[in-house]
C-alpha cells in the first residue's frame, strides 16, 4: 500500500512533469493535423517494436549517457559546460588521428585503447580552454564552450574535405572507413558494444563513488554553494571548475571516440549528432542526480529512435521527439523551481 | 575591389546584418533589466517560421512580421514567467526553451518548406539615397532595413533618455534597491524580457522574408541566437555598440562569401562557420586587453565600465517576485 503523502508527492512531481509533456506533444500533433494516440503509439513501437528496436536505443544510449555522466561534475560545480558537443568533435578528431596512424603501432587492441585514451585528453583539453577562457579572460562559460565548438565544426569540416578526404572526392559522409580490426568489438550482427556499454557502466559506477564517496563531490557542491566561502575555507575554486570542466570534457571527447570507432568507424561532419546539447536536458531534467541521469538518457534514447517512425510511418517530422523531451525538461524545471521557492526564497543564476 | 564592387559589398553588409541588428537591440533591452534570455536561438528560428507561415497563408507580410514578433514576445514572456514568478535559472529556462522552440519551428513549418512565399521589395528613399557611397549602402535598401535603424536609435533613447529607461537600469543593476524606492521589478524585467523577445521575433520574420527568404529545414539562420547573445556583451551592453557588433557580424559573413570566391582550395563549409569563432575571439580580446584583464574568478562579470557595462543583477532571479 502507497503511502498517501508518497502518492501526492509523486503526483504532484514525475507524474505532473510527464502528463504536461504527454499533452503538449499531444497538441503539436493535433496542430499538425496528426492523432495524438497514433503519434505516441508510432514513437513506442519505433523504440521497442523489436529487439533490434531495443538494441538501436541502447546504441543511442551509450553517448548520451557517457556524455550526461560527465556533465554532473560541473553541474555539481555550479558551472554549465554548454560546449559538450565540441568536446565530442574533439575526442573524435583525436580518436581518428590515433586509428589513422595505426599502422605505426600494430597490436589493434593497443590502438583501439590508445585512441580511446586521446580522445578524453582531447576532450578534457578543449574543456579546460573554455574553463580557462572563463576564468583567466572572463569570457562566460557558455559563449566559450559554443565558440570553442564552432571552431571544432570548422576543424572537423576542413580535416573531411581537406587532409582525410576520401581518395577522389571528398563528401558529407565522412573520411575513409577504417579496417574493421580498429572497430569496437560488437556483437547481435553489430547493434551492440559490449566494451561500449562497460565503459558506460563504468563510467557511472565512478561517478557515484568520486561524488559520494570521495571529498571531491563535497569540494564540488561547496565551490558551486559560495565560491567565497570555499575560498576563505582554503579551497582554489578556479582549480575545481578546471577540474570539472576536464572531467566533463574527457567523458564527451570518449563518447566522440565511441561513435567514431563503434558506431560509425569513420569521422563524420556530424560526428557529435547533437548528443551533447540533449545530455544537457537529461542532467537537467534528472535534476544532477546521477542514478536518474541514467534513466532519463534511456528514456531519450527511446524518444529519439522512436521518433524517427514519425517521418517514416505519419509523415511528420521527427523534431516531435525533440519537443517532447523539451516540454519534459521545461515542466520539471518548473516543478523544481515550485518546490524550491516554496522552501523559502532563494537566489539563482 | 573597384568602387562599385565595394559599395555593393557593403550594401550586402547592411542588408544581411538586420535581422541579427533587431535580435541585438531587443537582447539589449531585456539584459538591461538583468533578464538574459537564452531562449534566442530557437526564438529566432520559430519566428522565422511562423512569420513565413502567416505570411503565406493570408499573403499579407505585415501579418507575417506580426505573427513573428509575437511568437518572440510569447516565448520570451514564457522565459521570463519561468524566472520571475517560478524562480528557475534564467539559463536552465533559456537553454531549454532554445531547443525546443527549434524543434517546434522544424515540426510546425515542415508544410512550407521549399514553398515560395511573399517577399520584402525594395524601397529606396527619394533624395538620400542619390548620396555618395552612404546612400546606396543605407538609403537603398529595403523598409525592414530602415526599420532596424530606426528601432537602434529608438531603444538607445528609450533606455538611456527616458524615465521608463531609467527604472529597467535601477532593475537590473539592483532590484532590492529598485524594490525600496518603490518599483516593482517583476512587471519591469517581464515587459522588457517580451519586448526584446518581439525584437527577436521581428529578426526572425526578417530572415523567413527578407534576408534568407523561405523556409526549411535547415533555415540558415540555425547559430545566430548564440552569436546575438555574444554581440551584446561584444557591446558591452550598449544598444550603438552592440550594433556596431552586429555589422562587424554581418561584414565577417558577406566577407566570407567573398573570399569563398577568392580562395577556392578552401572548403566553403569553413567559411560557412568562420564568423562565429571569429567573432568568440574578438570578444575574448577585448576581454584581454590591457586594463581589463579578471584577475580572480571571484571579480569574473562583475567589472564596472564607465556608465555602461554588464547589469550588475543579469541573470538573477527576483524572489519578491509573486
Amino acid at each position: 500500500m502507497i503511502n498517501p503523502r508518497t502518492l501526492r508527492h509523486i503526483i504532484s512531481g514525475p507524474g505532473l512533469v510527464g502528463l504536461v509533456s504527454l499533452l503538449a506533444g499531444a497538441v503539436l500533433l493535433w496542430v499538425a493535423g496528426a492523432s495524438p494516440i497514433e503519434g505516441y503509439v508510432n514513437i513506442i513501437k519505433g523504440a521497442l517494436g523489436s529487439t533490434g528496436k531495443f538494441f538501436f536505443v541502447v546504441r543511442t544510449w551509450v553517448p548520451l549517457a557517457i556524455c550526461a555522466c560527465g556533465l554532473i561534475y560541473p553541474f555539481r560545480a555550479g558551472l554549465l559546460n554548454i560546449g559538450v558537443e565540441g568536446q565530442m568533435i574533439w575526442g573524435a578528431v583525436c580518436c581518428t588521428v590515433v586509428l589513422r596512424w595505426a599502422i605505426v603501432w600494430g597490436s589493434p587492441a593497443l590502438t583501439v585503447m590508445l585512441a580511446f585514451a586521446a580522445a578524453a585528453a582531447g576532450g578534457a583539453l578543449w574543456a579546460m580552454l573554455a574553463g580557462i577562457l572563463k576564468i583567466k579572460g572572463g569570457v562566460n562559460e557558455i559563449f566559450g564552450g559554443l565558440g570553442l565548438t564552432f571552431v571544432a565544426q570548422g576543424v572537423v569540416l576542413w580535416l573531411i574535405f581537406g587532409p582525410w578526404k576520401r581518395p577522389g572526392v571528398a563528401t558529407m559522409s565522412g573520411t575513409e572507413i577504417f579496417s574493421p580490426d580498429l572497430w569496437l568489438p560488437t556483437v547481435l550482427s553489430g547493434r551492440i558494444s559490449p566494451a561500449a556499454i562497460l565503459l558506460t557502466v563504468m563510467l557511472f559506477a565512478l561517478t557515484v563513488l568520486l561524488l559520494t564517496r570521495t571529498n571531491l563531490g563535497l569540494y564540488f557542491q561547496a565551490v558551486r554553494s559560495s565560491q567565497r566561502a570555499a575560498f576563505v575555507l582554503g579551497l582554489n575554486p578556479s582549480g575545481y571548475f578546471l577540474l570539472a570542466l576536464a572531467i566533463s570534457g574527457g567523458c564527451a571527447g570518449l563518447a566522440g571516440a565511441v561513435l567514431v570507432a563503434g558506431v560509425y568507424h569513420c569521422l563524420i561532419p556530424s560526428i557529435s549528432g547533437n548528443y551533447g546539447y540533449l545530455a544537457l536536458l537529461v542532467v537537467m531534467l534528472a535534476d544532477h542526480r546521477i542514478g536518474a541521469a541514467a534513466v532519463v538518457a534511456f528514456l531519450f534514447a527511446g524518444l529519439n529512435v522512436g521518433g524517427v517512425q514519425l517521418p517514416l510511418v505519419m509523415h511528420l517530422d521527427s523534431s516531435l521527439s525533440g519537443i517532447l523531451q523539451g516540454a519534459l525538461v521545461l515542466t520539471a524545471l518548473a516543478v523544481y523551481g515550485r518546490r524550491r521557492k516554496r522552501r523559502g526564497p532563494e537566489w539563482t543564476v | 575591389m573597384d568602387g562599385m564592387t565595394v559599395t555593393l559589398f557593403f550594401s550586402a553588409v547592411v542588408f544581411s546584418a538586420t535581422p541579427i541588428l533587431l535580435a541585438v537591440i531587443g537582447e539589449t533591452l531585456s539584459e538591461k533589466s538583468g533578464f538574459i534570455n537564452l531562449s534566442l536561438d530557437g526564438t529566432i528560428l520559430f519566428s522565422a517560421m511562423g512569420a513565413f507561415a502567416v505570411a503565406v497563408q493570408t499573403d499579407s507580410l505585415l501579418a507575417g512580421f506580426i505573427a513573428g514578433a509575437l511568437i518572440g514576445a510569447g516565448v520570451a514572456a514564457v522565459a521570463a514567467v519561468f524566472s520571475l514568478y517560478l524562480n528557475v535559472s534564467q539559463i536552465a529556462t533559456g537553454f531549454v526553451l532554445s531547443l525546443m522552440t527549434r524543434d517546434m519551428a522544424y515540426f510546425l513549418g515542415a508544410p512550407f518548406s521549399g514553398i515560395t512565399g511573399p517577399r520584402v521589395s525594395h524601397l529606396a528613399i527619394p533624395g538620400l539615397s542619390g548620396l555618395p557611397l552612404i546612400g546606396p549602402v543605407l538609403f537603398d535598401q529595403n523598409p525592414v532595413v530602415y526599420l532596424s535603424l530606426s528601432m537602434a536609435i529608438t531603444v538607445w533613447w528609450l533606455i538611456s533618455r527616458t524615465p521608463f529607461g531609467l527604472n529597467l537600469r535601477a532593475t537590473g543593476e539592483h532590484p532590492e534597491a529598485a524594490f525600496a524606492r518603490g518599483l516593482n521589478p517583476t512587471p519591469i524585467r517581464l515587459v522588457c524580457a517580451a519586448g526584446g523577445g518581439l525584437l527577436a521575433g521581428l529578426g526572425g520574420g526578417a530572415y523567413s522574408l527578407c534576408v534568407k527568404a523561405g523556409w526549411g529545414h535547415p533555415q540558415g539562420a540555425e547559430g545566430v541566437g548564440w552569436i546575438v547573445l555574444a554581440l551584446v556583451i561584444f557591446g558591452r551592453w550598449g544598444v550603438i555598440r552592440a550594433a556596431m557588433g552586429a555589422y562587424f557580424f554581418a561584414f565577417l559573413q558577406v566577407g566570407g562569401v567573398y573570399l569563398q570566391t577568392q580562395v577556392p582550395r578552401i572548403p566553403a563549409q569553413v567559411f560557412q562557420v568562420a564568423p562565429f569563432p571569429l567573432m568568440i575571439f574578438t570578444l575574448l580580446l577585448m576581454n584581454l586587453s590591457p586594463g581589463k584583464g579578471v584577475r580572480t574568478p571571484l571579480e569574473a562579470g562583475h567589472r564596472r565600465g564607465r556608465g555602461e557595462g554588464m547589469p550588475a543583477a543579469l541573470g538573477r532571479s527576483w524572489p519578491g517576485g509573486r
